[in-house]
């Protein structure tokens, strides 16, 4: 009894004003979450249901075993999932091999017009897909690359968000021993691979959460490129049960689980990394 | 084991002229000191000595040979820095390999994941190991060996980059500022070690520092820098007791040394009004005289050890304004009556008379006595004038 009372007492607010942060923090909170809960419980429910005017978290018909059965076995939801996977890593590992020692470069040597190189850098990041997506497009077409698997990864190969966040926390890192190693007889490819590297795993840590993640749940490019069922990604994959006259809800919603549940899973796994990755101050001693 | 040479070495960065026409020898074994005040250009000379740096303009020669355009690696000198600049990953005995492995294995066998296999990096290990240990042994450092940098001490991680620097047998062994992340009781202790060293190893030694004690205990030599330009190379005693410019006797001397503007005329040297009846260089001229504060001695104070008076010593009146105690010596603060715009320091030892009485209390007028075979003389541009009559003709037409 009195151990329940002392847990009860530890969350317990200690002022009025930690109340209402407490509050406030929880309405976030509910604002974040309430989409998972809406997309787990669609999923559950018959078509007719999910946009029923009299709403309710619970189904009234519970058409759950039939909407993910269709999901899991009625379709090749495992390759879906392969897809994304392998688009999804092909992209990252491209972008860390390109990235890095951009932004090593751009951090840690002097060379002429290095300043300007940044400058477009940063122009670059202010540049969206979708304007470039029709020029690109055109060429995937006329170099027959299209319903391929490179065409989902090449527009991202090169990313200026990455050497934007590495050159930025690769600045942090001590002069000095960049000098140390180049007097004990390192190349320049040995200083970013056995020093800078190391110390910048927290960074690529978080980049590749946000790759990660921003690629898994690309909707947009995949639509363009892709268009045969066996190249689809896990996000492409839900589109299948829309079309022009009929759109079947619950199983789009079972589906729609299905494919954020990877994403979902590793977040709580990695979520100390994650946390680290975004709140990094950079190499100590 | 390498003579180093460097020929009218200049640099710029854009505008700025951080090094002027600089040219020095170090010979094989020697010990040189690079000491100035900081933005001198010191550390700036140690990075092209290094090859970090190129210069602008001029040549770097090790043993005759050019080095120019070469990197580091290919000069064989090894460098220890002010923060240590250990690999912060690694452990001490992996950060004191890696010289080793960076000369000795090709490039197929240092890639990542090539490195773990390959049968050249496999061969190579125990004999880099034994290098490491014997290293580490001879630094005390053997008991870490299996310890990250950030588990260690300042000291120690000052003898694992002194390792690290040792380890490839290097033929010039350059230090920018080892000693000023330590405190002062581990700086003295290193300061020793880094000399027992430099005399166990035989190794050329360039050394930057910007404290003169540290220069004057350690160096063979010392390179004194102002401006972008060395100022004088000299050996520790002979740059305190024969500087060639008022600027290095300042620099070099703490307490600092006494600098009083004198009048050269025809009859004799003035301070102010008053006749030193010094030689003079014979022409009416401005000139600047320095009194070491050692040169200086009170007469008819107690407590105060008297040094014999010299033949020909100039007694002067002394105002005195403040008596710093320092242990075995004071520290006496005050000004030359004839003069009493330049402050003047005087130093002198106590005897065991010393706190019996209070012997400054209430006198402040004092008679102070100048050795004259200390006197420092230099001419209106701060060039020292020497005391041979020829010279001192030499340097007064200079002046006029």
């Amino acid at each position: 009894m009195s151990s329940i009372s002392l847990s009860l007492r530890s969350y317990a607010p200690r002022s009025v004003w930690s109340l209402i942060g407490t509050l406030f923090l929880f309405l976030g909170a509910w604002v974040m979450v309430f989409p998972f809960i809406w997309m787990v419980s669609s999923s559950l429910k018959p078509t007719d249901e999910v946009y029923d005017a009299n709403f309710s978290i619970i189904p009234r018909t519970f058409k759950g075993f039939e909407n993910y059965y269709e999901v899991l076995f009625n379709q090749p939801y495992l390759i879906y999932l392969m897809n994304s996977f392998l688009v999804c890593c092909g992209i990252l590992i491209v972008q860390l091999i390109t990235a890095v020692p951009a932004a090593y470069a751009l951090a840690k040597l002097k060379f002429r017009g290095s300043s300007i190189l940044f400058g477009t850098v940063i122009a670059a990041l202010t540049i969206p897909i979708n304007v470039t997506s029709i020029p690109i497009y055109v060429a995937l077409a006329k170099t027959g690359l299209l319903d391929t698997y490179l065409a989902m990864m090449l527009p991202f190969f090169i990313s200026v968000f990455a050497i934007f966040l590495f050159r930025q926390f690769f600045r942090g890192f001590p002069d000095s021993i960049i000098d140390a190693a180049r007097v004990d007889g390192f190349s320049e490819m040995e200083i970013i691979l056995r020093l800078v590297l190391p110390s910048a795993v927290p960074a690529i840590a978080a980049f590749s959460v946000f790759s990660f993640v921003a690629h898994w749940n690309d909707l947009y490019w995949p639509l363009i490129v892709v268009t045969s069922q066996d190249k689809m990604t896990a996000t492409l994959s839900m589109m299948q049960y829309q079309s022009d006259f009929d759109t079947d809800y619950g199983r789009t919603f079972a589906s729609a689980t299905v494919v954020t549940a990877p994403m979902v899973i590793a977040f709580l796994f990695a979520r100390r990394l994650f946390i680290r990755g975004i709140t990094m101050t950079g190499v100590k001693g | 084991m390498a003579r180093l040479t460097l020929k009218n070495i200049g640099k710029s960065f854009g505008k700025t002229e951080v090094l002027k026409n600089i040219s020095l020898d170090v010979e094989d074994g020697e010990f040189l000191s690079l000491v100035g005040q900081s933005g001198c250009g010191k550390s700036t000379l140690l990075r092209i000595i290094s090859g970090l740096e190129a210069p602008s303009r001029g040549e770097i020669l090790i043993d005759g040979q050019v080095v120019t355009e070469q990197s580091p690696k290919q000069r064989n000198i090894a460098m220890v820095f002010q923060d240590y600049a250990l690999y912060p990953h690694m452990s001490v005995a992996e950060n004191m390999a890696m010289p080793l492995i960076m000369s000795q294995l090709p490039l197929h066998a240092r890639l990542p994941l090539v490195r773990h296999v390959a049968p050249s990096a496999r061969r190579a290990k125990p004999s880099m190991a034994t290098q490491v240990e014997t290293v580490a042994k001879q630094l005390r450092i053997d008991h870490l060996l299996t310890r990250k940098p950030a588990q260690l001490s300042g000291g120690q991680r000052q003898r694992v980059a002194l390792g690290r620097a040792l380890v490839r047998n290097p033929g010039i062994f350059l230090m920018d500022e080892p000693l000023s992340n330590l405190d002062a009781k581990l700086r003295v202790e290193v300061r020793r070690e880094i000399s027992e060293l430099h005399h166990s190893s035989g190794l050329t030694f360039v050394y930057v520092t910007h404290d003169q004690t540290e220069a004057m205990t350690m160096s063979d030599r010392v390179a004194l820098m102002q401006g972008g330009e060395v100022l004088q190379v000299a050996a520790p005693n002979t740059l305190y007791t024969n500087p060639v410019s008022v600027d290095v006797a300042r620099f070099i001397g703490s307490p600092q040394i006494n600098i009083l503007p004198v009048q050269s005329r025809l009859d004799g040297l003035f301070l102010g009004d008053i006749n030193l009846h010094l030689e003079t260089i014979g022409k009416v001229s401005d000139l600047q005289l320095g009194l070491r504060p050692e040169a200086l001695s009170f007469r008819g104070v107690a407590g105060l050890q008297l040094q014999p008076i010299k033949p020909g010593s100039i007694l002067l009146p002394f105002q005195k304004r403040m008596v710093e105690d320092l242990g075995p010596e004071i520290l006496i603060h005050g000004c030359f009556e004839a003069d009493p715009e330049i402050e003047i320091r005087v130093r002198a030892q106590k005897n065991t008379d010393y706190g019996k009485t209070d012997q400054f209390a209430g006198t402040h007028k004092l008679q102070v006595a100048i050795d004259p075979t200390q006197l420092l003389l230099f001419n209106a541009h701060g060039l020292r004038i020497q005391p041979t009559p020829h010279m001192a003709q030499s340097l007064g037409e200079v002046v006029t």
